[in-house]
């Protein structure tokens, strides 16, 4: 039988990517602005943050008023509250490719610092991670979800290794500390979005099997 | 602990299997709720829990249903005391067409009880149980079927109470109710099931989801699940049970 609410939801999904997406191209942007030092593309990540924002509100209203008014159970509760879940980290990481962006047109006043750590590599891994976590509520894929919170590992050894090359480079030379504390910055706000994502992820595997794996990522 | 057991339990009325092989376990002083599109045979399978459907003559039965480890459809059960034992609670209120004390004391009279101030003091009881003495204590000759339909639905529970049952078995008890007065029963039943255990037939699944502890789905005589409630509504395991309470079937 086909509800007639079904529309709603599918509604729900197409918001909850949209911002999803928004959010990857903010990362990838905020990224690029260090990497390519275009401070034009720094600020672009500010006016994007504005419109993750107001998704965030918008989708969380679509969520209350489908709760208050369709008392949503089992599949359809689970979906509602995942998603409400779901959009808050997707806000957290916008944030943090404000801050990104931020770090990049501080990093962008100075010179270069050489040799420049691998953070396009981390940025690779944690935009991955996202798509990934997105995909897998797509689609309800729990096993995408469970590799997403396994791939998190590899992301945080990216960042401890980019840690301590830019440590090592400040303490070499007192020159390096402004631009490699930025630096860190970056690496940091890139692997708490990493962090996020694993949050969607555990999100998609609740929403799919009814299991709450957070905080215990070695049973997924 | 469980209160009744339902064993392997089979149902033909003639040649129609009303009921599959089904087993589930009502606990003490709980509230198991039974869901399901109509005909799928709850309310049949509430029927058996005293008897009622002895009197329809294809009826047949086989299995067991243990109430406090008994098998009460063997031969020998007296009907009377079980359903002195399980009382049941019907859609629509049925009060008799007496007066509120005598709905109520009827039940101890015919099980013996003669003295007028015991009589007074058990329909106290009763009605105080489903607060309803305090708005009646002054009209108790009054006719019942001059109360409103909830207050009709509560004394019908009175009336169970005043024989002083076990289980209360209770078939779509709000369904001619209006809602303040189903969330009235509702808290009611919260309340009851301190002192008896109680299996509700209902249609409306949110209100399974409200009261009850327990929840079995039935579909075509089958038990297809039965679970805590929280999880039939949050998490089913089985795709029929998910269907029927997303409201996707049924």
């Amino acid at each position: 039988m086909e509800r007639h609410f079904e529309e709603e939801l599918k509604d729900l999904s197409k918001e909850l990517l949209l911002m999803g997406s928004l959010v990857e191209g903010m990362i990838l942007k905020a990224v690029q602005a260090l990497v390519s030092r275009d401070d034009k593309m720094a600020r672009e990540v500010r006016e994007d943050d504005l419109k993750v924002d107001q998704l965030q509100l918008k989708i969380d209203e679509m969520c209350l008023t489908f709760l208050a008014l369709r008392q949503p159970t089992a599949v359809d509760l689970r979906t509602i509250t995942s998603a409400m879940k779901i959009i808050t980290d997707l806000e957290r990481m916008g944030d943090q490719a404000v801050n990104i962006s931020e770090s990049a047109i501080q990093e962008n006043k100075e010179a270069p610092l050489s040799p420049f750590p691998d953070l396009p590599k981390l940025a690779g891994a944690v935009q991955k991670m996202v798509r990934g976590s997105l995909d897998a509520f797509v689609n309800k894929n729990a096993e995408s979800a469970k590799a997403v919170c396994q791939s998190d590992d590899n992301v945080d050894d990216l960042y401890h290794k980019i840690f301590k090359e830019l440590l090592t480079l400040m303490k070499a030379d007192i020159e390096n500390v402004s631009r490699g504390l930025h630096l860190i910055l970056v690496a940091r706000n890139l692997e708490r979005i990493g962090d996020h994502a694993t949050n969607i992820a555990e999100d998609v595997i609740y929403l799919v099997e009814g299991k709450d794996v957070r905080h215990h990522v070695e049973k997924v | 602990m469980s209160k009744l057991e339902v064993k392997n339990l089979n149902m033909h009325y003639g040649d129609f299997h009303v009921l599959q092989s089904v087993n589930m376990p009502i606990a003490q002083h709980e509230i198991t709720a039974m869901i399901g599109p109509s005909g799928c045979g709850k309310s049949t399978l509430l029927r058996c829990f005293n008897r009622m459907n002895d009197l329809i003559e294809s009826a047949k039965i086989q299995g067991e249903i243990l109430l406090d480890e008994k098998n009460i459809l063997v031969k020998e059960t007296n009907l009377i005391k079980l359903r002195k034992k399980v009382g049941m609670v019907f859609q629509r209120p049925n009060p008799f067409p007496l007066s509120i004390y005598e709905n109520v004391s009827y039940g101890p009279k015919i099980h013996g009880e003669g003295k007028k101030r015991v009589l007074l003091e058990i329909v106290q009881k009763a009605l105080e149980d489903v607060l309803l003495w305090d708005e009646l204590k002054d009209r108790l000759k009054d006719s019942a079927l001059s109360l409103s339909l909830e207050q009709q639905q509560r004394l019908t529970i009175a009336r169970l109470l005043a024989v002083q049952p076990e289980v209360l078995l209770m078939d779509e008890p709000c369904s001619a109710l209006d809602p303040i007065s189903t969330q009235r029963v509702e808290e009611l039943m919260f309340q009851l099931k301190e002192k008896y255990t109680i299996v509700i037939v209902t249609h409306n699944m949110q209100q399974a989801a409200r009261v009850s502890d327990r929840t079995g789905y039935m579909l075509l005589g089958r038990l297809v699940e039965f679970d805590e409630t929280q999880k039939i509504f949050t998490n089913p395991k089985h795709k029929e049970t998910e269907d029927y309470v997303t409201g996707r079937f049924g």
